[in-house]
């Protein structure tokens, strides 16, 4: 996923001069990455806005909405009460056109879309048509970050265990190669063809419908508690059911690959000298398995999390979870096409930066991993 | 044709790869039952159909075949009516005023209450509409007056709603009063037996004709249940096989193979191609595809075919296209393609007959894979209330039932059906899939 040069045979020097100069490569490899992703950004999000306004559609939605205010505020003000059919429609005519002219809205549409590029990588996202944030703002910006924290919460929760858990069974399972439990999960692998709402709606089924153990969804209940301990304890207890549905819906085939590359790795000849001189079989997998195949983990890692930062916006729907997909789900009930366009530019941002931040750990743990530039070849 | 045959072999050494065709031989089994029928038009009109269609049809019921259990017989739907019952109608009186008896037997042995009454009159008349004065016998010889009042051509009566009847039943709603056992209090019993509705009639025309329909709602229903609009849930559970297997198939299609045809060209000619190709596969990366797919279905059409185009455009630069230059970068180096080369093959004839041919069988596990995932793609955006506006999905049935609460009021037929034919695509596609996968990755293959 990095565009990166890697050539073997690159640790040198002394150990203290390696960290220092990890640290100046890691450092350096980040910043043409942020700069080639920013490049990314720029066009996925240009693209995003192309879409959003293909055939002008938006515009029309904004300019039909803008007359309408106009036509309200010319029926309501006394001034204008005396003014003949004919002359009120010419008012508001003109009014249209002045409000059009200072929202630049009788600009080209090629040329408009420029500025729209700016203002939504700025984060300058516009107003809700409909849609109030619970401060009571319509700037869509102030929407999408008042739910942000609940869906990265949700997000790093799951990921976090995803990650650990299944390095963890996939080491294991692969020192018991053709066990019952290496069979079971390898049977169970198919099953991640589901997504995470789906096994969302199972797990309410059984624990919240049948059990009545755990609550239908929602993030805290209702009224909050005011102790920060016990609110903790609710957060913690309505988001059970939403990450078990992440977790359930990748864990058995992330063990899975894992797993076979584990296992693939565990062949090669080093690995059998490390055995063969006695070493440990935890510090055989720690230096001999797992730090050779951390990179291509997390370039898999990577891909998952990227397909599940979409996919969370059922979830969330069926948890009733209030994120940022809630919020998605609730803009489409109303047709909000601002709060759309600037989810769909939120999730933009959301995906770089997790290709960003996956980039910058790939270079930390993998000395091969370098910028591309002409000196730095040997 | 002999590797083919010695493919299949190998497939059937895997259990899994055999459940998984055969998942896979069902639901195409199901969708072909589907299409003939119930025919495209009629698939539509029923699913959109609203009370006119569905009137003999109870709100949310089961599916029926759970009264196969043990210990369970709860009511089914009855439906009496007189034009089926020539017997049921008898003229007293012809002269003058006609007058006319319906009589509607109900044989009622469940062990449950039906979840509504309804009575329907449809009829011709002249001049003034009849008047109707109806009753009904209950097995244990009670006579329980229902209503007196006059009909028009098309009428109905829903006893469930008649307040008065219903304090005249000691407060208990039309479906339960008309089969409890007297002095059964609080906790209603039905009184097993023959039922009878009579209505008489007074037409004040000899030409004057009436008939009635007696329905009596069960709490389960035919193969799948109904929903909140009376609808059958087994249209759609139908319906969605062709649907869904269509929609998967063809978008894996449209993907998997153009992705394949730009990751050859890109390691063909190289250079910049390859790097646009590249450049353009990280931008896609970072594209929201489901937020892209909402604001399509938002703000342009829900059409499932515009969908999938979409879906085939976003998926044509995905991830996978690393994968194909990786091993098409070997290929582009092996001896043969360089024979081509020297022969004078033209750079199509090598990329369409030399490279891509090489690498087809990587691409069939994938494909297999990918169907179900656009499956639920499908499904995905159905549940956010985006899918085909007039076709019946698996998806919508689901959209349906969450947003009616199904789940907090206990209809768990309504989330299982659907549920459990979209987990058998997704595991019959992916078992085969992942032994395809060990079959052609020869890397794999011991593991």
């Amino acid at each position: 996923m990095a565009q990166v040069e890697i050539t073997a045979n690159e640790v040198r020097g002394a150990p203290a001069r390696a960290v220092s100069d990890t640290w100046a490569r890691v450092l350096k490899f980040a910043g043409v990455r942020a700069l080639a992703l920013m490049a990314t950004v720029v066009v996925g999000v240009y693209l995003t806005i192309l879409i959003a306004n293909m055939g002008g559609y938006v515009d029309e939605m904004r300019k039909a909405v803008l007359r309408e205010q106009i036509a309200l505020m010319v029926q309501e003000n006394p001034e204008y009460r005396l003014l003949t059919p004919d002359d009120r429609r010419k008012l508001v005519d003109d009014l249209a056109a002045v409000h059009e002219q200072r929202l630049g809205l009788d600009r080209p549409f090629a040329l408009r879309s420029f500025d729209a590029l700016g203002q939504a990588l700025s984060l300058n996202l516009g107003r809700a048509l409909f849609m109030t944030s619970d401060s009571g703002s319509s700037q869509v910006r102030l929407i999408i970050l008042e739910r942000l924290p609940a869906t990265l919460l949700l997000f790093a929760t799951a990921q976090l265990l995803i990650f650990f858990a299944s390095v963890g069974l996939a080491l294991f399972l692969s020192r018991r190669y053709g066990s019952f439990l290496d069979r079971l999960i390898v049977a169970l692998a198919p099953t991640s063809a589901a997504p995470a709402w789906f096994y969302g709606v199972f797990l309410i089924l059984i624990f919240a419908a049948l059990l009545r153990w755990l609550p239908f969804g929602g993030m805290v209940t209702a009224p909050p508690p005011t102790d920060k301990v016990a609110y903790a304890l609710s957060v913690l207890q309505h988001l059970i059911l939403p990450a078990g549905a992440i977790v359930a819906s990748s864990f058995f085939y992330t063990v899975y690959s894992w797993r076979t590359f584990f296992l693939i790795y565990s062949s090669e000849d080093y690995v059998d000298m490390a055995k063969a001189k006695g070493l440990a079989s935890s510090a055989i997998e720690r230096r001999y398995i797992l730090r050779p195949t951390l990179p291509t983990i997390i370039t898999s890692f990577a891909l998952t999390i990227i397909s599940l930062w979409t996919g969370s916006i059922v979830l969330e729907r069926v948890f009733n979870w209030p994120g940022l997909g809630q919020l998605i789900y609730r803009a489409i009930g109303t047709s909000d096409a601002p709060v759309i366009v600037g989810s769909t530019v939120v999730y933009a941002y959301l995906l770089a930066i997790t290709v960003f931040l996956l980039d910058i750990l790939y270079a930390v743990i993998d000395p091969r991993v370098k910028v591309e530039t002409e000196g730095d070849r040997s | 044709m002999s590797q083919f045959r010695r493919r299949l072999s190998e497939i059937s050494r895997y259990p899994s790869a055999v459940a998984g065709l055969f998942l896979i031989f069902g639901l195409i089994v199901l969708a072909a039952y589907a299409l003939i029928s119930i025919p495209y038009d009629q698939a539509v009109s029923l699913w959109r159909g609203g009370e006119a269609v569905w009137a003999e049809n109870p709100r949310n019921a089961a599916p029926a075949w759970l009264n196969l259990l043990p210990g369970v017989h709860l009511p089914t739907t009855m439906v009496i009516d007189s034009r089926a019952l020539a017997e049921s109608k008898e003229i007293v009186d012809a002269g003058g005023i006609k007058e006319l008896r319906i009589a509607l037997p109900v044989e009622y042995t469940f062990d449950g209450f039906p979840k509504e009454v309804n009575l329907f009159f449809q009829g011709s008349f002249a001049g003034a509409e009849p008047y109707v004065s109806v009753a009904w016998l209950t097995p244990d010889g009670r006579e329980i007056p229902v209503a007196d009042r006059s009909v028009k051509a098309q009428d109905a009566i829903r006893l469930g709603q008649d307040s008065r009847l219903t304090r005249r039943l000691g407060n208990l709603s039309a479906e339960i009063g008309l089969f409890a056992q007297p002095g059964s209090g609080q906790q209603p019993v039905p009184l097993k037996g023959t039922y009878q509705m009579v209505i008489d009639a007074l037409l004040f025309e000899p030409t004057d004709e009436l008939d009635a329909k007696l329905v009596v709602y069960g709490q389960l229903h035919g193969l799948a249940g109904t929903d909140h609009r009376r609808r059958d849930i087994t249209v759609a559970l139908l319906w969605g096989a062709p649907v869904a297997l269509a929609f998967g198939f063809l978008a894996a299609v449209g993907s998997t193979v153009t992705t394949m045809v730009i990751a050859a060209v890109g390691v063909w000619f190289g250079r910049w191609v390859d790097a646009l190709i590249q450049r353009i596969t990280e931008v896609n990366l970072i594209l929201p595809v489901l937020p892209i797919l909402i604001m399509i279905g938002t703000l342009y059409s829900r059409s499932i075919w515009v969908i999938l185009n979409v879906v085939i455009l976003l998926g044509i630069f995905s991830g996978s296209i690393k994968t194909y230059r990786a091993i098409f970068l070997q290929v582009k180096e092996s001896p043969y393609i360089e024979a081509a080369r020297t022969y004078g093959a033209s750079s199509l004839r090598i990329i369409f007959r030399y490279m891509l041919p090489r690498v087809a069988p990587i691409l069939v596990p994938q494909f297999v894979v990918l169907i179900p995932s656009y499956v639920f793609l499908e499904a995905t955006l159905a549940v956010l209330g985006l899918g085909d506006p007039v076709l019946p999905t698996w998806g919508k049935v689901l959209e349906d039932a969450s947003s009616n609460g199904a789940l907090y009021q206990g209809h768990y037929y309504w989330v299982l059906s659907p549920a459990f034919l979209l987990m058998v695509t997704g595991l019959g596609f992916s078992m085969l899939g992942f032994a395809l996968d060990r079959i052609f990755n020869p890397r794999l293959r011991e593991l």
